[in-house]
């Protein structure tokens, strides 16, 4: 697309870079707060438990504690922390604080205290009186007859059979999967386990509240759904919703876990009794053991194909472990199947069955990948397991199989996010062509297995095929207002939510592209529920798609009235022959020009009398899949069981690339975590069900030392769904690691480790039984 | 206790406890661009430099550094004026949330200071200790491989 675009498909930096590299006070804790009561939480030591007493009267004769709250003195509004859209798809299963503890890490009261220091002291004077109750945290034990019931509580909604501990049991089915099975030539079947973890964004949830000086509270926070925040503590605490404002500032990285609601009520509901501003912040272990983490999932995939390796049924059972609490449970799993079987459309068969369960442990949410890299974890390992049983390439296996332009997938109509989805058909793709590139950089070959000098070492080469979507189709809207000032710059008011993704930048490239201006006269303020449109927030791939297809939107409003006056000016009968660039309105036909300034000054004070200015909504009615095909070479120690990635290969189709830079990113982003989930990153879990590795020190997560030379191939389509012919891009690199290292792993060595993460034990443990069998 | 400081070049007296960190003694005085909150010396968004050396703010006490140099990333640079790594993180797509910026681009001062031309191993050995959730390093590396450039030419 170069040269036909003047500001998309070009990496404009950053436009809040340099001020977060100068160090500006941006984020949440960085504002100054005068007389800020400071929050600290008591946690349950037990997995399982009736809260029989709160003995708090010494605590609260410290000087200088205020308030302390617990189930004792909130509103018992049963909700779902989950930040989705209305009405949530996941359980109404939990209030500000629960009488019944249920994981070790659920939240037991909170103390507000003049300093840390006292709020922190003041927790050690509070007794609790706690009935223990049996715990359960193996999935399929919570599913049988007589497993401890951890949802017996009254009034709860949308919990599928609450009495076996099932949050959803989703089944779907296309064509006659038996009879699928009994024609094919070969039939496999393999089971995959993924283990929980945690998105770990370096600032952690924090959250600050105050009441403005009309009384009414302001909420500013380290949120990626800002008017979900806003609508969900109104309903929680009872506070009207006109007298919330949700302010967001920058963000420190969400990766998903920041979708959830687990601060803000608190926060809120203490200023709100007290009139106090009030900080809440996490420390990192507060982060790992009581916010949220991916949902552990056991996969059993089989998959039947003819001869020449056509699919001929697939059927994918995945049983979701979700915690203590069911927020996200049921989407999560729905994408397990959703976003992972219409890859292989060519199955006619085809059955995805999930059980999502509760159990006493920590409370999974969304995480970036949002079950589809659950999914392809099994997935793709058995594909290369069909392509070895057949005699066939891991490469051609694949190639016969994909989706292809123009074509759709049943399961699409089938499953939606928690309910059925939609029809859609697939208008840019170009999965050959990322194979083919992928390949060719990785030096693919039949022959992949390398030695290397040392005796011990082997090298191997693995590859993985990937989806996923771009925003929740026929659910979540993004709405825009665009203002045009008289210097020919442009305000964005939007509610679309920048994470540390780049999506302001992105919006400004798109206004600046409608609008022919260039991207940095184009101002963005973004995510003030008093100030811009709603806007869902940032998940499920949705940022430049979604929140910029609003943008976009209102662009071409605005351009419509900026045409319209030029038109009335030049005397012309209509705009067809219009052009804006480079800050002017052009009319071909006539020659004559008009500056946007001019428009603007003329506008504001002259004639007409009125602000240039659009707002838009978008939503979209399909969730186009961007596509990725991942290799990876890596190299096994086989004497220490150590994996090391030697090299990464992306090849990423994520429609026209607004911005080039920022798509590598997100690219590289979500492998580096993706091969730290598979490799590293694990919670350890004591008898208790408590987790006791909650730091950096034992949860390891990828360093710069850790990573290995990684190469993202951007490979352009035009979505014509999406503004500019952009999809997503954030979500499904993160799919990879998982699959293309266990597919390595197997090329290099032979063995196949059933369960992540590829840790040096199993890895070793895995060759002595290969030995031995 | 109260004593002096030198922090970004400007001498200061700040009042501290006995126990306190200087990420808190800083954060309280209005340094917000030093990050963290891991308190055990493991992500690095609290990096500052105290006489020249990257050290985690979050472990080292304040009254360890009563009296030295303390450089904050605001020291090395501002928007009107960036440093050659910051201008560098900013256009090399080395910077996604941000959050651990201001420690990664301290370090990486600290490491051209001392050795002017590493290699790309060096760099990496160097942000070791600066975790980075979003960018996967990669951008960063070369932002300071960039900078380098920018440094030799005088920019």
């Amino acid at each position: 697309m170069e040269g036909f675009f003047k500001y998309i498909g070009k990496s404009v930096e950053k436009i809040d870079a340099l001020a977060l590299a100068t160090g500006q006070p941006l984020f949440t804790d960085d504002m100054e707060i005068k007389n800020a009561l400071q929050i600290k939480s008591l946690y349950s030591p037990y997995a399982h438990a009736i809260i029989e007493d709160i003995e708090e009267e010494e605590a609260l004769k410290i000087p200088g504690v205020k308030l302390i709250l617990s189930y004792k003195n909130t509103p018992q509004y049963l909700h779902t922390t989950a930040g989705q859209g209305w009405p949530e798809p996941s359980p109404y299963d939990t209030c500000m604080f629960n009488r019944k503890v249920r994981y070790v890490g659920d939240r037991v009261l909170t103390v507000a205290a003049e300093t840390e220091e006292i709020a922190t002291e003041a927790l050690k004077h509070i007794k609790v009186n706690y009935k223990i109750l049996p715990a359960v945290f193996d999935p399929e034990e919570a599913m049988k007859e007589g497993a401890p019931v951890i949802h017996d509580e009254e009034g709860i909604s949308g919990v599928y059979d609450a009495r076996r501990n099932l949050v959803a049991h989703i089944e779907v089915k296309t064509g006659d999967i038996e009879k699928g099975f009994r024609e094919s030539d070969v039939v496999v079947e393999d089971t995959f386990e993924t283990h929980y973890a945690q998105h770990c964004p370096i600032e952690p949830h924090v959250t600050i509240t105050y009441l403005d000086e009309y009384g009414r509270l302001v909420i500013r926070t380290s949120t990626q759904v800002p008017f979900h925040v806003r609508r969900i503590v109104s309903q929680v605490t009872g506070i009207p919703l006109k007298d919330i404002r949700v302010i967001k500032p920058r963000i420190g990285g969400g990766f998903g876990v920041k979708q959830e609601i687990i601060l803000e009520e608190i926060c809120a509901y203490t200023t709100y009794l007290t009139g106090r501003p009030a900080r809440y912040l996490y420390s990192r272990e507060e982060e790992f053991i009581s916010s949220r983490t991916r949902h552990p999932m056991k996969i059993k995939v089989k998959i039947g194909a003819k001869k020449d390796g056509t699919f001929n049924a697939i059927k994918m059972y995945a049983l979701s472990n979700t915690g203590a609490y069911g927020t996200h449970g049921l989407t999560v799993a729905s994408n397990t199947g959703s976003k992972t079987l219409p890859l292989y459309n060519k199955a006619e068969n085809v059955e995805f069955i999930a059980d999502v369960v509760y159990t006493n442990l920590p409370v999974a949410g969304a995480y970036r990948g949002y079950g589809a890299t659950q999914g392809y974890a099994a997935l793709e390992q058995v594909v290369d397991e069909v392509a070895e049983k057949l005699g066939i390439s891991p490469i051609e296996i694949r190639k016969k199989n994909h989706i292809r332009s123009g074509e759709t997938s049943p399961i699409f109509r089938a499953l939606g996010e928690g309910r059925e989805g939609v029809t859609q058909y697939i208008q840019s793709e170009s999965l050959d062509r990322l194979i083919e590139a992928g390949a060719k950089e990785i030096s693919w070959s039949e022959n992949r297995r390398k030695k290397t000098g040392k005796q011990s070492k082997v090298r191997g080469i693995g590859m993985a095929m990937l989806m996923q979507g771009s925003g929740i189709p026929a659910v979540d809207m993004g709405a825009a207002t665009i203002k045009l000032n008289e210097d020919g710059s442009f305000n964005i008011l939007y509610g679309g939510t920048d994470i540390g993704t780049g999506l302001d930048t992105v919006v400004a490239q798109i206004v600046g592209e409608t609008l022919g201006t260039s991207p940095d006269k184009v101002i963005v303020y973004a995510a003030d529920t008093d100030i811009t449109p709603f806007d869902k927030g940032a998940y499920a791939s949705s940022g430049t798609f979604v929140s910029g297809g609003a943008v976009y939107n209102a662009a071409l409003k605005l351009r419509e009235q900026v045409f319209e006056y030029a038109r009335e000016k030049f005397n012309e009968f209509d705009t067809k022959e219009f052009l804006i660039e480079d800050g002017e309105v052009i009319s071909k036909r006539s020659g004559r020009r008009i500056s946007l300034s001019e428009i603007a000054y003329e506008t504001f004070y002259v004639r007409k009398h009125q602000q240039l200015m659009a707002t838009a909504s978008f939503i979209s009615q399909s969730s186009p899949p961007p596509f990725a095909v991942h290799f990876v070479e890596i190299e096994v120690d086989t004497e220490t069981g150590q994996i090391t990635p030697i090299k990464y290969v992306a090849a990423v189709d994520c429609g026209i690339p607004i911005n080039p830079e920022l798509v590598k990113g997100q690219i590289i982003g979500a492998i580096v975590n993706g091969i730290g989930y598979a490799l590293t990153e694990e919670f350890e879990f004591g008898k208790s069900g408590k987790m006791v590795n909650p730091n950096f020190l034992y949860y390891r997560i990828p360093s710069s030392r850790d990573i290995p030379e990684i190469v993202p191939i951007i490979i352009e389509t035009y979505e014509p769904t999406g503004a500019y012919g952009a999809k997503s891009v954030a979500e499904v690199n993160i799919n990879g690691p998982i699959p293309a290292i266990g597919n390595a792993l197997y090329n290099a060595t032979g063995i196949r480790i059933h369960k992540t993460p590829y840790t040096p034990e199993k890895v070793l443990k895995a060759l002595k039984d290969n030995i031995n069998k | 206790m109260k004593a002096h400081f030198t922090i970004n070049g400007e001498k200061k007296e700040f009042e501290f406890s006995e126990g306190e960190v200087l990420l808190d003694l800083l954060r309280r005085n209005g340094y917000t661009e030093v990050k963290g909150n891991c308190y055990l010396g493991t992500c690095g968004a609290c990096t500052v430099l105290i006489g020249g050396i990257p050290r985690a703010s979050c472990v080292t006490l304040a009254a360890q550094v009563v009296g030295q140099e303390i450089l904050t990333v605001k020291g090395i640079g501002s928007i009107k004026h960036p440093h050659p790594i910051q201008k560098a993180f900013a256009e090399k797509g080395a910077v996604q949330c941000g959050f651990c910026t201001p420690g990664a681009v301290l370090t990486a001062y600290a490491l051209l200071k001392n050795n002017p031309s590493p290699t790309v191993e060096d760099i990496k050995i160097a942000l070791d200790g600066n975790l980075c959730r979003c960018t996967g390093y990669i951008q960063q590396i070369e932002a300071i491989k960039y900078a380098i450039e920018l440094i030799k030419g005088g920019k």
